[in-house]
This record gives C-alpha cells, sequence and structure tokens, in this order.
C-alpha cells in the first residue's frame, strides 16, 4: 500500500479487489505475470484499458499451466471467445476461480464447463471418454474407459437421462469434500 | 406398414430451414400450432401411446444411455419447445439463489451472442451437432434481452448491503468485464436521489453520509486483509511443495503451520500474564547462579533451573503489593501508581484460561473441518468422484504430472478390479482365513504397544533405584534417549507386520497404520505420566518435583527432535543412496505422511503435558518447529517422490485434527486437572508452596474477596453455587448429551429425504424423456403426412411428365 504503482488507477484496482477474490498485492502479482507472458505485447499502463490478448501458446507455456492435461479447455473456457486467448481480465478471472477462497459452487461451475468438451451444457458419454482419457494418458484399454464411464454415470446421473447436467454435477461435488483442494492453482 | 422406428434416427430438416437461422417467427408459429397438433392426434393417441409404450419397454430393458436420443436427430419443432422449458428459462428453484440463476441465464445469452460470431477452436466431432442453445437464436431481440437481464442482476444487486453485494458479486459465474460494469451501475446512486433533490433534504444527506462510511470501512477491510496476508509465510515453500508433491504432502506442512499457530497464541498468552510481570519483579535467588555449560540446551538443567522457564522460580506473593498490607507480604517495594498482581491466581488461571481458549479454537476448527468434509452418503460414488476430483491442479513439474497420471489410471484400474472382485464374492474358507491373520496381526502390534510401555515401566523404575550423582547430569538423557527410540522403532516394526496383512482398502490401511501408532504412544505416555505424578512426587519429597517434571519435558522435546533429524538423515537421505546406487531403483523413497504427523501431535501433546510446570515450554515447541519444517522441506525436496497411493487430503486434515483434540489435548487436559486438584504442591518452590492443592489458590482468593465486602459478592456466589456445586455441572452434561441426540435424530431424518427426493428427480428424468419421445413422434408423423401430401399433389400437377419419363425409361 505504501509504493505507488502506475499500472492500474485507484478505481480499477478497487473494482477489481470487488468482483476477485484477491488483494492489492495478489493483483499486482497476476499482472506481472502476465505481463511476463508477453512483455512487448502487454503495456504497463492499464489506465487507458487496452485491448490487448495474449495467444493461447503462451498461456499455455505458463509453469502453472503446462503440465496440465487440462489446460487448453481451461483458456478456452476463461478466454472472451472461447479461442484460448485471454485478456487481463480473463486472466485474473482465472486465477481468482481457481484460488483457496472461491467458493464451491463457482469452483463446480467452471470445472462443469471444462469438463464439458463439445459444450453443450451437459457432460455426455464423449465428453467422459475424452476426461478419462487424459487423465490416465491414454493408457487404460477402449474396454476399461467406456466401463468407467458407464460406472461414472451410474453414480451421477440423477435424473437417467444418459449424461451428467450441471446440477447432477453439483450435487456429486457437495459429496466430495476433497474437490476444494484439488482444483486450486497456486500464483 | 408401421415399421418400428430406430433409435437414431436422421430427420431431415424441413427445407425452409436449411442453412439458414430460424427467425423468431417461426418460434410463435410453433406454439401457435402445438394447441391444433394436440386436438389432431387426439384421435390417434390411444393407438400411439400403445405403441410408445411397447416402445419405452424395450428401451428401458436395454442400457440406460440410449435413453436418450442425441440432439441432432431431434426435429427443430421438438428442440424449440425444448428451449422454452422452465428449467432453461429463468426459475425461482428451490434453495438456490436468484442471482445465481439469473447469472447463469445471463451468461448463456451473452455466450451465444459471442459465439454467434466466431468458431471454436478444438475439438469439433461430427457426430456432436452445434448445441441446443443455437436453436434459441433470437436475433433481433437478443440485445434486448441481454439488456433486460442485466437490468434484473443490477436491481438484485442494489437490493442487498453492500458486503453481501460484494459477496454475490465475486460468487457469480459471469466473467470479469461483465462484473466489473454490474459493479458499477449497482454503484450510481439510486434514481430517486437524482430525480428529487429537494424532498427529504435530510434524509437523503443522512443516507448519503451512511453509504460513504460502508465504503470508507469496507475499504479498511480491504487494507486489513491484504495486511494480515502479507504475515503468512512461506508462501513460495508451500507453492514448490505443492506443485511436486501434490495437496496430500501439503497437509503435512499445513498442519504444522496450525501447529505454529496454537503455539504461538499460548506463549502470547503466558508471556503477557505469567512471564512479564515476574521478569519485572524478580524474586530473591536462592543461592549463587550455576555455571552455563552446553549441556543445559539438552538437559534443562543447570543454569536453567531458576529462571522464568520454570514452576520453581515464580514467587507465591502479590507483587507490587503496597506496604502495610498484613496477608502474604514479602516484597514491599511499592511504585507509584502501580496495581498489585496476586501471582499464584495469576499463574492458576492463566494456565486455565490459554487451554480453555485452546480448547474453544481446536473444538471450533475440528468441527468446522469435519462439517466441510463429512457428507451424507458419501460413501458412494466413488468412481465419479476419482475421475472428477482427483487431478490435483497444483501439481506444476512434468514428473509429478505424469506421477500423478499413473496414481489415477493405477486407483481407476483398482476400482474396476475391486467392482469385480465383488461380484464374485470370496469363498467361506478365504474369509476365515484372512479374519484370522488380520487377527494376528492386531495382537502382534498391541502387544508391541504393552511390551513398549512395560519396557518404559521398567526402565523408570530402574532410574528410581538408582542413585543419580550431582554431576552425572547426562544420566537423565537416558529415559528420554530410550523412549524415543521406542517411539521410532515400534511403528518400523508394526508396518513390517502389516505387510502381512491382506490389503482390501488402501485408505483404510493408512487408517490402521495411524491407529496402531496412536495406541503405542497414547501408551508410552501414559505409563510416564504415572511415573511423574505417581512416582517422582513421592520420590522428591521436600525438593521441587514442579521443576523436575518440568525439565524432564523439556528434554523429552528435545530429544524427540534430535531423533527426528537423525530419522530423516537415516530414512530418507541414506535410503535413498542406498537404493540408487546400491539396488539400483528408480524409485526415491516416499514421504510417510502419517507417521509424520503422529510425531507432529505427540510433540504438542508433550508441549501441552509441560505448559503448567515451564510455561516457556511452547517458545521451544516454536522454535523445534521452526527447525523442522525446513528441515523436513529440505529432505523432501532432494529425497522423496510422492506417495503412491492417492490421499483424500481434505479427510486426513480432519482426521488430523480430530487427533490434536481428542487423544492429545484430552489426554493434557486430564493431566493438568489431576495435578491442579489432587497433588500436593511442593513446599519448597513455586507459586503454590503452601497450599495443599494448586487449586486451593482460587479459593482463597474468593474468601479474601468475601472479606472483602459485599460490592463483590456475586463472585463468590458464583463460586460456590456454580462451580463448586456439582448439580450444575450435571445439568449441563445432561443439556448437552440430549441437544446430541437431538442433532442425530435430525441427520437421519434428512438422510431419509435425500434418498426420497433422488427417486424422485430420478421419475421426473424418466416422464421427461416420455415425454419428448412422445412429441418427437407426433412431429414426426405430421411431417410424414404433409410430405405424402406434398407428393400425391405433385403427382397429381404433373402426370404428362410422369408419363413420358416412364415412356422414355
Amino acid at each position: 500500500m505504501g509504493n505507488k504503482q502506475t499500472v492500474f488507477t485507484h478505481e480499477q484496482l478497487e473494482a477489481y479487489q470487488d468482483c476477485t477474490f484477491f488483494t492489492r498485492k495478489e493483483i499486482m502479482r497476476v499482472f506481472y505475470r502476465y505481463q511476463d507472458l508477453a512483455p512487448q505485447l502487454v503495456p504497463l499502463d492499464y489506465t487507458t484499458c487496452p485491448d490487448v490478448k495474449v495467444p493461447y501458446e503462451l498461456i499455455g507455456s505458463m509453469p502453472e499451466l503446462k503440465d496440465n492435461p487440462f489446460r487448453q479447455r481451461i483458456a478456452q473456457v476463461f478466454s472472451e471467445d472461447g479461442d484460448g486467448h485471454m485478456t487481463l481480465d480473463n486472466f485474473l478471472d482465472m486465477f481468482s476461480v481457481m484460488s483457496e477462497m472461491a467458493p464451491r459452487d463457482l469452483k463446480a461451475y467452471y470445472a462443469f464447463k471444462i469438463y464439458d468438451f463439445n459444450n453443450d451444457d451437459y457432460i455426455c458419454a464423449w465428453d467422459l471418454e475424452q476426461t478419462v482419457t487424459k487423465l490416465t494418458r491414454g493408457e487404460l484399454s477402449a474396454e476399461e474407459v467406456s466401463l468407467v464411464c458407464e460406472k461414472v454415470l451410474d453414480e451421477a446421473d440423477g435424473d437417467h437421462d444418459g449424461r451428467l447436467s450441471l446440477e447432477d454435477f453439483q450435487n456429486m461435488i457437495l459429496r466430495a469434500p476433497d474437490f476444494l483442494s484439488t482444483f486450486h492453482i497456486r500464483i | 406398414m408401421a415399421q418400428p422406428l430406430a433409435f437414431i434416427l436422421d430427420v431431415p430438416e424441413t427445407p425452409g430451414d436449411q442453412g439458414q437461422d430460424p427467425s423468431p417467427y417461426d418460434e410463435s408459429e410453433v406454439h401457435d400450432s402445438f394447441q391444433q397438433l394436440i386436438q389432431e392426434q387426439s384421435q390417434c393417441a390411444a393407438q400411439e401411446g400403445l405403441e410408445l409404450q411397447q416402445r419405452e419397454r424395450e428401451v428401458t430393458g436395454s442400457s440406460q444411455q440410449t435413453l436418450w436420443r442425441p440432439e441432432g436427430t431431434q426435429s427443430t419443432a421438438t428442440l424449440r419447445i425444448l428451449a422454452s422449458m422452465p428449467s432453461r428459462t429463468i426459475a425461482a428453484s428451490i434453495g438456490r439463489s436468484r442471482g445465481a440463476i439469473i447469472s447463469q441465464y445471463y451468461n448463456r445469452t451473452v455466450q451465444l451472442r459471442r459465439r454467434s460470431s466466431r468458431p471454436l477452436l478444438g475439438n469439433f466431432v461430427r457426430s456432436a451437432r452445434p448445441s441446443l442453445r443455437l436453436y434459441d437464436l433470437e436475433l433481433d431481440p437478443m440485445a434486448q434481452e441481454e439488456e433486460e437481464k442485466q437490468s434484473l442482476l443490477v436491481k438484485e444487486l442494489q437490493s442487498l448491503a453492500v458486503a453481501q453485494r460484494d459477496h454475490m458479486l465475486r460468487g457469480m459465474p459471469l466473467s470479469l468485464a461483465e462484473k466489473r460494469s454490474l459493479r458499477e451501475k449497482s454503484r450510481t446512486p439510486r434514481g430517486k436521489w437524482r430525480g428529487q433533490p429537494g424532498s427529504g433534504g435530510v434524509c437523503s444527506c443522512c443516507g448519503r453520509l451512511r453509504y460513504a462510511c460502508v465504503l470508507a470501512l469496507h475499504s479498511l477491510g480491504l487494507a486489513l486483509l491484504s495486511a494480515l496476508q502479507a504475515l503468512t509465510p512461506w508462501r513460495y515453500a508451500l507453492k514448490r511443495i505443492g506443485g511436486q508433491f501434490g495437496s496430500s504432502v501439503l497437509s503435512y506442512f499445513l498442519f504444522l503451520k496450525t501447529l505454529l499457530a496454537f503455539n504461538a497464541l499460548l506463549l502470547l498468552l503466558l508471556v503477557a500474564f505469567i512471564m512479564g510481570p515476574q521478569v519485572a519483579f524478580p524474586p530473591a535467588l536462592p543461592g549463587p547462579a550455576p555455571v552455563c555449560t552446553g549441556l543445559e540446551l539438552l538437559t534443562g538443567a543447570g543454569c536453567f533451573t531458576h529462571t522464568v522457564m520454570y514452576y520453581g522460580h515464580y514467587s507465591n506473593a502479590t507483587l507490587n503489593q503496597p506496604c502495610g498490607s498484613p496477608l502474604d507480604g514479602s516484597q514491599c517495594t511499592p511504585r507509584v501508581g502501580g496495581l498489585p498482581y496476586n501471582m499464584p491466581l495469576a499463574y492458576l488461571s492463566t494456565v486455565g484460561v490459554s487451554f480453555f481458549i485452546t480448547c474453544i479454537t481446536l473444538v471450533y476448527s475440528m468441527a468446522h473441518a469435519f462439517g466441510e468434509s463429512y457428507r451424507v452418503g458419501s460413501t458412494s460414488g466413488i468412481h465419479a468422484i476419482t475421475v472428477f476430483c482427483s487431478w490435483d491442479y497444483k501439481v506444476t513439474q512434468k514428473r509429478a504430472s505424469r506421477l500423478q497420471q499413473d496414481n489415477i489410471r493405477t486407483r481407476l484400474k483398482e476400482l474396476l478390479a475391486e467392482w469385480q472382485l465383488r461380484h464374485s464374492p470370496r469363498s467361506v474358507c478365504g474369509r476365515l482365513r484372512q479374519a484370522a491373520v488380520l487377527g494376528l496381526v492386531w495382537l502382534l502390534c498391541l502387544g508391541t504397544a504393552l511390551g513398549c510401555a512395560m519396557a518404559v515401566h521398567v526402565f523408570s523404575e530402574f532410574m528410581i533405584q538408582s542413585p543419580e550423582a550431582a554431576g552425572q547430569e547426562a544420566a537423565l538423557l537416558v529415559l528420554p534417549l530410550v523412549v524415543g527410540l521406542l517411539n521410532l522403532g515400534a511403528p518400523y516394526l508394526c508396518r513390517v507386520l502389516a505387510a502381512l496383512e491382506p490389503h482390501d482398502s488402501p485408505v483404510l490401511e493408512v487408517y490402521v497404520a495411524i491407529c496402531r501408532n496412536l495406541i503405542l504412544k497414547l501408551a508410552i505416555l501414559g505409563t510416564l505420566c504415572y511415573h511423574w505424578l505417581g512416582r517422582r512426587v513421592g520420590v522428591l519429597q521436600g525438593q521441587c518435583w514442579e521443576d523436575f517434571v518440568g525439565q524432564e519435558l523439556y528434554r523429552f522435546l528435545v530429544m524427540d527432535f534430535v531423533l527426528m533429524l537423525l530419522d530423516t538423515l537415516f530414512g530418507e537421505l541414506v535410503w535413498r543412496i542406498i537404493s540408487e546406487k546400491k539396488l539400483k531403483r528408480r524409485r526415491k523413497p516416499e514421504f510417510d505422511i502419517a507417521r509424520n504427523v503422529l510425531e507432529l501431535i505427540y510433540g504438542q501433546t508433550l508441549t501441552w503435558l509441560g505448559v503448567l510446570f515451564s510455561p516457556l515450554l511452547p517458545a521451544v515447541q516454536i522454535i523445534k518447529l521452526l527447525l523442522v519444517f525446513y528441515v523436513k522441506k529440505t529432505s523432501l525436496l532432494a529425497n522423496c517422490q510422492a506417495p503412491c497411493r492417492p490421499w483424500l487430503a481434505s479427510h486426513m486434515s480432519t482426521v488430523f485434527l480430530t487427533l490434536l483434540c481428542f487423544p492429545a489435548f484430552l489426554g493434557a487436559a486430564v493431566f493438568l486437572c489431576y495435578a491442579v486438584w489432587q497433588v500436593k504442591p511442593s513446599s519448597t518452590c513455586g507459586p503454590f508452596r503452601t497450599l495443599d492443592t494448586m487449586y486451593e489458590a482460587g479459593r482463597v482468593w474468593v474468601r479474601h474477596l468475601e472479606a472483602a465486602g459485599p460490592r463483590v459478592s456475586w463472585l463468590p456466589w458464583v463460586h460456590r453455587y456454580l462451580v463448586e456445586n456439582t448439580f450444575f455441572v450435571f445439568l449441563v452434561s445432561a443439556l448437552l448429551l440430549a441437544v446430541i441426540y437431538l442433532n442425530i435424530q435430525v441427520v437421519r431424518g434428512q438422510r431419509k429425504v435425500i434418498c426420497l427426493l433422488k427417486e424422485q428427480i430420478s421419475n421426473e428424468g424418466e416422464d421427461k424423456i416420455f415425454l419428448i419421445n412422445k412429441l418427437h413422434s407426433i412431429y414426426e408423423r405430421k411431417e410424414r403426412e404433409e410430405r405424402s401430401r406434398v407428393g400425391t399433389t405433385e403427382e397429381a400437377a404433373a402426370p404428362p411428365a410422369l408419363l413420358t419419363d416412364e415412356q422414355d425409361a
């Protein structure tokens, strides 16, 4: 609070603090990480709200994301146009949701969107197969993958329509207290 | 001629819809014609219904997944109707906040607008037709609807208080840019202020002032939060550990941080109320101070003896007593404006209050963690939880990530194997054998624990019997060393024995190992407590036995630390070197979380046991914990790898806190209560030297208050009727039991309700699918009729052309 920063106006910082789960220091830290990704592209002065997007290739090469099999989906879900290229707002939003102060419902909502590969607002069997394949690096046999998907649908599908809606997913997350600690990225 | 419909039916779209987004006009047409349709079809409804029911019966016989046709195969009319179902529009669902629903719907409409302009990157499978939402395109009123939803959200936000507004804003699943615009809109002063400046001038002024105050407090709160966050140390270290080893190993270090916090709180209270005053008014020393050799750091005796570190140093008088008071005058050095400070009372009540505060904090954190981690019906759904909740997003290294993927694969394979095994149950003989082996291993482990306790008892008796020369200070270290070695070696033995057991569930294995280790430690600590309070008090009559017990606990703490260092060195570093060089294995040793956490709990129990006799012991524990953190971190990063079994990190945290509260803290509290109520303090040292029990200091003070006058008579009354009277304690216990029983019944009732609701959801789902299929078949028939009608009119219109064709052919 003592050091003067010229990146954001006071109102901008306050708005960020109110709309994310970050404090001033953390917002500045996240900003400098964003700036580090593309120093030529990202200006050091955001008071004029420049329209800058860092391409997905650079986002996906961040140390926090580069070994995550779901990094492409994460970037797609949080980016504005669903293509993986993120503005500073998208970037802050992503790390705010993945921080440890975000509530369970919010995390469950975004986790649902990440695992919904075809963006049809339902996790169908195909989405599940993609998830399991990415989780196991493709080392389970096709039969095992389909068996796992079947058991998952058996357990989590409440209205028995063969796919998971957001409510089914949230109900399942409520029964998994671990979710809050695993769906968490530190920056 | 009616052929049974196949499930995957490719219904071609009507020519009007080909390649064009449907306009809003079609929708209203569809809605109007729906009524008509029902009337038309009502005649053949019975026959249709029968046919459909037959098909449904066939369907329910087969697997559930084919119940739902992929959306691309349904007619556009059906899709339009589905799009206007209440669950996909704004609806005040029970149990969900209106704001959440509105914001979700708003999110969908905004994304829809964006999606229509740019295609998606990535996987675009042919069979997954574009989402249902795209058929809901209402291009012209789109922007208007968005405005409508946004104004609804803004109104929702404005109706809340500022703190709640921020909370709701943060929790909304919207993008950051939209949240900022919502925040701007909801922060502008309300219309009525701007519109009517004259009316209610004072009220609006007050309101604006209040609003400004609230905003100022809000910024202050934010500033405080960032200051508090700056105090949390080790952020980068914890991030590195989490990145390389995952949440489970991280939970050990977070537990260590929690223990540091507890000890800091304890130390603060003790320094402020006991050590501070005593240091300000030091008593006369009994003799010349002994020379400090290096051995004090290990034994705690020697030149540490007559310092604020131990009980014996504290005076039993009222400090800063004004001269002339006949009560227990010893020092007569009044200071101007100073308050008299009753040391015995302060000592007793500070220890009591700090234990009470620790108890409340522990129970609260344990209950909070338990509430987070326990769920009704949480044992089912293990496959879904493994798939969706087991990937640890904290892991950032390539090797750790690959390890995690291997772990998940192994876990899934194990789950599938378990499921198959359950379908082929084991024979009775096999189960008997399993039970026998289990019983034998348990017996051996319990025998080991008992044997260790006996060994400690025999050895401590031996130490009492053998004469200790004055110069043999090092002999005092033998008992702690023996106990420490037993504590270290016996769990290894139990682990070897556990390898003989059949492994059914890996999580159960861990719990059983923790249980056995805990029983061992409890047995040893129980024997030691008997040795100190039962035997040493008798042997050291006439000397300061409290000092001796305080020093013993200090020695135990230090020896525990030394042995932990050695264990880390040999268990991790040397083992890694051996396994890499000699055995040529690529696997590093695993970090044994359970054993390490139990060691932390053991150290904390020793601290709590010793607080009464050595008020500076929490400071020693803090230094020890800091060193342990750095040593363990270095060893972990250099020598270990992440555990094989995927750990339920949050369950484990709850278990650790519960273990800290129940056996550890409760045992220490019982020890403290026994020492305060039953044991006679030594008559040569300490603040209670003239009393029969330590608790009498309180009684003496109450009697003094009674004599003081009627103004404070309520305190002796409270003491006599509430604290000394056992009836009150019985009443409170009975009330607590009744509350606990009621809560158990409530939970049972809730479980029943959950079962019923699940059934209801399942039934509703089936109803929905039935209705959708029926709707689909109705539209299909309508289209078929249309096509056949069009076909016959075409035939009637152009017979000559056909005839010429036929002639040609």
